[in-house]
């Protein structure tokens, strides 16, 4: 045994930490750099693309030709007025309704939950492996105009009052504003209730008892301690929500009617239905793109956390 | 959140009678005995599967091979790299397909979209999950067992073999996983660059128009309980080798 920790006898170990200065080590850039050129390639270069082609004018028979034709612009931003007031308003109810109904969820799950936390989490998580889709799709039956939804609200004259608002039409849901965000509501909950669960996971409850030992009530214990600590599930949430109902037209598309026309809508049809279209598409993209970037990073200097992510 | 899968599995027993069955008619099998009544949709289903296999692969490998030297390495240009990462997950789908769509008008030209379109475009987006995914698991690794490794004349790639990727693997499978969910699932992207091949939701969505058959709900069903069942399994087999220890 000793000969083997003799140091005479031992060749010399591996240097444990290589001296990154001695020599300029290559291994991260080889490990980058096929991933790095994929994500440059398919998605930086389309961008720069997209603002191009937005500046574009032509048809496929004689091919687009950059003219530095800002009509395009013009056009993305003048004729789609609703649908940017559409998008931004239902993304906004979505994540706002996510965050209530996320946030008490994912607060008795992690305090309350007790052994069943990760069946509660799971059943959570499970439904999303369903096609989303097809669950869209099962809204249709659960809101459809016999329904005992329908009925109950019908009953409670609730329709009235919510169709008086132009949240729905008549004594219908389908079709309506109502189940557009309803839908979206449902499609990204656990989205929100995922990362405050996490965030909220790590709080120790023995600070909570020490609110208590301070006499604090339950709800000033709540805003003063478990608030604060839980913030970055609640930025994070609400981003994680945000960005996609921005561009989400699948809820809108399946359970509203022609006038709830969102962004999305409109690019795909300038895109892939009107064959002249796609100059303006290009330059709703960019707009959008730039709008969401503006608005996120605005969001995340204002709730000053900027290593979140 | 469970109430919509619930309503699928319901309805998936329905007997249709017209062809929107967005009501309850009768109990029936027939869905059931025959998921490929219509062939378009199994058609559609065979090719969403290729395309994820392919784009997890792909996302999977390009992706651990990044996580690794982030985590691993120290170099300048981290956070450039880092903010490039986050974009594509910042950034609403549907502009990312635009986009990518005016790419390939611009290169290889509208007809030529299809499956290799498709599986580049997933492949894009499933990449940063993926680095996130793994590197949250390499970051909670102890790193004095790759020195350990090394210490008993291990060379890197046996370091790599024995220890470090075994250590990993479930990062890495759970990685593969979300992306093959994500690339099935997506709509959004793959109808921009798809051209004139249909994907399974692609046919789910144009069903809603033409008609829609009792056997997406089985095949909705069908999902359901194959991801209950490996949670499931995973859940045994995590409480089997505990209780081994």
């Amino acid at each position: 045994m000793s000969t083997l920790t003799d140091p005479a006898t031992r060749p010399p170990a591996p240097e444990p930490q290589p001296d990154h200065k001695a020599k300029r080590n290559w291994t991260p850039w080889v490990l980058l750099l096929p991933g790095l050129l994929w994500l440059i390639v398919f998605f930086l270069v389309p961008i720069l693309t997209s603002v191009s082609a937005s500046v574009q004018t032509g048809n496929f028979d004689d091919g687009f030709k950059v003219t530095w034709d800002w009509g395009n612009y013009y056009h993305a931003l003048h004729d789609y007025r609703t649908q940017y007031w559409h998008s931004g308003i239902y993304s906004v109810l979505t994540t706002v309704f996510c965050l209530a109904l996320g946030y008490p969820a994912a607060y008795f799950i992690a305090f309350k939950g007790g052994k069943y936390k990760s069946l509660l989490m799971a059943l959570v998580i499970v439904p999303s492996f369903t096609s989303f889709l097809i669950r869209t799709i099962a809204w249709k039956t659960i809101l459809a105009d016999n329904g005992t939804v329908v009925h109950a609200l019908n009953k409670t004259g609730v329709l009235h009052v919510t169709s008086a608002m132009g949240w729905t039409v008549g004594d219908h849901v389908l079709a309506s504003p109502a189940a557009v965000v309803c839908g979206m509501v449902y499609n990204f909950l656990p989205f929100t209730i995922l990362p405050l669960y996490t965030s909220l996971e790590k709080i120790d409850p023995r600070l909570h008892e020490a609110g208590q030992d301070l006499y604090c009530n339950a709800f000033t214990t709540w805003r003063r301690i478990t608030l604060p600590l839980s913030m970055p599930g609640v930025i994070g949430g609400t981003l994680l929500t945000f960005i996609p109902a921005v561009g989400d037209y699948i809820n809108a598309q399946l359970l509203g009617n022609p006038n709830t026309n969102v962004v999305g809508q409109k690019i795909e049809d300038l895109f892939l239905r009107d064959t002249q279209g796609y100059p303006v598409g290009s330059a709703i993209s960019v707009v959008m793109m730039v709008a969401t970037l503006v608005l996120v990073m605005t969001y995340i200097r204002k709730a000053g956390t900027e290593d979140l992510i | 959140m469970l109430a919509p899968n619930a309503v699928i599995l319901w309805m998936s027993f329905n007997k249709p009678v017209g062809k929107f069955d967005y009501t309850w008619n009768k109990f029936s099998l027939s869905a059931w005995k025959n998921p490929c009544a219509s062939s378009e949709m199994c058609h559609s289903l065979g090719l969403s599967l290729q395309i994820g296999v392919v784009a997890t692969i792909g996302a999977t490998v390009l992706g651990t091979m990044i996580a690794f030297a982030m985590v691993r390495h120290r170099f300048r240009a981290r956070s450039g790299i880092n903010a490039l990462l986050f974009l594509p997950m910042a950034a609403p789908e549907v502009v990312m397909g635009a986009t990518l769509t005016a790419l390939f008008f611009n290169t290889v030209g509208p007809g030529s979209l299809g499956f290799w379109t498709i599986t580049i475009a997933h492949v894009m987006f499933c990449l940063s999950y993926v680095v996130v995914t793994v590197k949250s698991r390499l970051a909670g690794m102890d790193p004095t067992l790759e020195r350990a490794a090394q210490d008993l004349y291990a060379t890197p790639f046996q370091t790599f073999m024995k220890v470090t990727l075994p250590l990993v693997a479930p990062g890495i499978a759970a990685a593969a996983l979300l992306s093959f969910a994500l690339s099935i699932d997506d709509y959004i992207i793959t109808v921009f660059t798809a051209g004139n091949l249909e994907t399974f939701p692609m046919y789910i969505y144009g069903s809603v128009q033409r008609s829609y058959p009792a056997q997406i709900d089985v095949i909705g069903s069908m999902m359901l309980l194959g991801t209950m069942a490996i949670i499931a399994f995973s859940q045994l087999l995590g409480r089997a080798r505990t209780a081994r220890k």
